[in-house]
């Protein structure tokens, strides 16, 4: 069987892009492709996924400008038609400037860029990025971010828990979800949510840099696992 | 003559607003004790080389909600000037 494609978005200022390939090219029979964000070739792949870094140097808002680059407009209809989009850190902010998920980023509560290890917690196991990660197992990832106080109104964050769009929580290190738990200031603790249709996932904390044991935590490779497993069936 | 959108874009009162804070306590140790907050926002100027007013203004309102604001969490206001 030929290798799976999947495609690595580079935008000017990413920085996470070689190591999101990294990530990929460890999983057997998944070809990472590295996609320009001038492109407007997908070249094939079954699975976009947007790396962290800083794209346009996070001027205006983070994630702001890449919503708009070309590769964009692909990137969008090809998460319409179903096809699994990941967004990690910068580019779960990309995805919500897009309107592909809902809600916004704002500045880290206690005003600091915050580059640590988190416990978070797979609250929704049934999505397409996590149906490999046991129930309640406490993840220990880490994030680097200084936008990651997730904001929405009362009545999208209602939403979001009535249709188990979100997905990953802060938690202690016992799986607790608690305010002395959340980095940022996240409403409900979310670090990730994830569409309606269930295709489309955004998070802050960093799975390509906890898959590999010589990084600390191998506990990142269980989205990815899940993510494979499900475009390998497709 | 072309015109000049001045759009200013403030965050929602109730986004919380870490860089006025921190302005607001420098202040505050400055010995300003009448200062009662400070928020940041961020202040655009876009020319805009249109002759008439009203597609002027229909260019600055769409770009300011498209790619300058984010109504999530910011609110925006626009003037416009005619360049002399």
């Amino acid at each position: 069987m030929s290798d799976i494609t999947v495609g690595v978005v580079v935008f000017p200022g990413s920085n996470c892009d070689h190591d999101t390939e990294h990530a990929v090219a460890s999983f057997p029979g998944m070809k990472p492709v590295m996609l320009w964000h001038n492109d407007h070739d997908l070249q094939g792949a079954k699975a976009i996924i947007l790396p962290g870094g800083f794209s346009y140097g996070d001027y205006l808002r983070a994630g702001s400008i890449a919503r708009f680059s070309p590769i964009m407009k692909e990137v969008i209809e090809f998460a319409h038609k179903g096809f699994p989009v990941l967004g990690i850190c910068n580019g779960f902010q990309v995805l919500l400037e897009s309107g592909l998920l809902e809600g916004a980023l704002s500045r880290n509560r206690d005003k600091k860029f915050l580059c640590c290890q988190t416990s978070v917690r797979a609250v929704n196991g049934s999505t397409i990025f996590t149906s490999l990660y046991p129930e309640n197992e406490v993840l220990s990832i880490p994030i680097a971010h200084g936008e990651g106080n997730y904001f929405a109104p009362p009545e999208v964050i209602e939403s979001l828990e009535e249709h188990q769009q979100i997905v990953f929580k802060y938690t202690d290190a016992k799986g607790k979800i608690s305010e002395e738990a959340n980095p940022n200031g996240s409403l409900k603790n979310i670090a990730g949510i994830v569409n309606r249709q269930g295709n489309v996932l955004g998070l802050m904390p960093h799975p390509e840099r906890a898959s590999e044991k010589l990084l600390g935590s191998l506990d990142g490779r269980g989205l990815f696992e899940s993510l494979f497993l499900h475009i390998a069936e497709v | 003559m072309p015109y000049i959108a001045k759009i200013k874009v403030t965050l929602r009162q109730s986004i919380l607003d870490v860089q006025g804070k921190a302005v607001d306590h420098a202040l505050k140790n400055l010995g300003y004790r009448s200062v009662e907050s400070a928020r940041i926002g961020k202040y655009i100027e876009v020319t805009i080389n249109e002759t008439d007013l009203a597609e002027a203004e229909r260019i600055g309102k769409e770009i300011s909600q498209k790619l300058l604001s984010n109504p999530v969490m910011e609110n925006y206001s626009l003037e416009l000037e005619q360049i002399k």
